[in-house]
């Protein structure tokens, strides 16, 4: 499950998704707002996202995880809307037989979602200015 | 032809506006962005967008049907 969200994650909620019988291993990865980046002091992030787009890309991620990895559930959420330090921005749990398959496949969730997802992060930086990244 | 055009990031930023609904003569995505970029100053060359028409990814010679939702993607930078 992909799912773009206005809503502060709920990672507790989140994980029980990730249950079954044969789960041996549970890994999570939150990627959280921080107070710098490329060397300027950052005091919060906006995030926009396509979101139709960004849950049909979102969930195809999770199908090819599925495909090269042992998982038993994948969850990923992005979060959009202003967030403030330390706020959750996107949180992706596997759960797996084995913990080889959980960690290989939430890296590649979290790094294909990155890379290809249209979500967009502006940054809100300490001295007043403010810009979308673009890398 | 009417295309109804959505517009994120530095994109919205530049057009002023979430998304507006543009009569055009451009009969492909490419042709559409050229007088888009020209329109609303877009700095982005084509190379550095991707393209989606009616919610799913597509190219730059995708022809185009009226009432099509267009959107051209900044590089993304979720996460």
């Amino acid at each position: 499950m992909f799912k773009v969200t206005d809503k502060p994650i709920d990672a507790v909620r989140l994980q029980q998704e990730l249950e079954g019988r044969g789960v041996g291993a549970v890994v999570c990865f939150e990627g959280r707002v921080r107070d710098h980046n490329d060397g300027r002091a950052v005091d919060g992030l906006s995030y926009q996202a396509y979101a139709e787009l960004a849950e049909a890309e979102g969930t195809r991620i999770i199908e090819e995880a599925r495909d090269k990895f042992a998982v038993e559930h994948i969850v990923c959420v992005h979060r959009i809307g202003d967030l403030a330090l330390g706020d959750v921005a996107v949180w992706t749990g596997v759960s797996a037989g084995h913990r080889g398959a959980a960690f290989d496949a939430c890296r590649y969730v979290i790094d294909e979602v990155k890379a290809r997802v249209p979500i967009w992060k502006r940054e809100h930086y300490v001295e007043g200015a403010s810009e979308w990244l673009h890398p | 032809m009417n295309y109804r055009l959505l517009y994120f990031a530095s994109l919205r930023d530049a057009a002023g506006c979430a998304g507006e609904t543009v009569a055009s003569n451009a009969q492909d995505a490419r042709a559409l962005y050229a007088e888009l970029a020209a329109r609303h100053g877009f700095a982005f060359a084509p190379e550095r967008l991707r393209v989606a028409v009616n919610g799913a990814f597509t190219n730059w010679d995708r022809r185009l049907d009226d009432d099509d939702e267009v959107v051209f993607l900044p590089p993304v930078s979720g996460g």
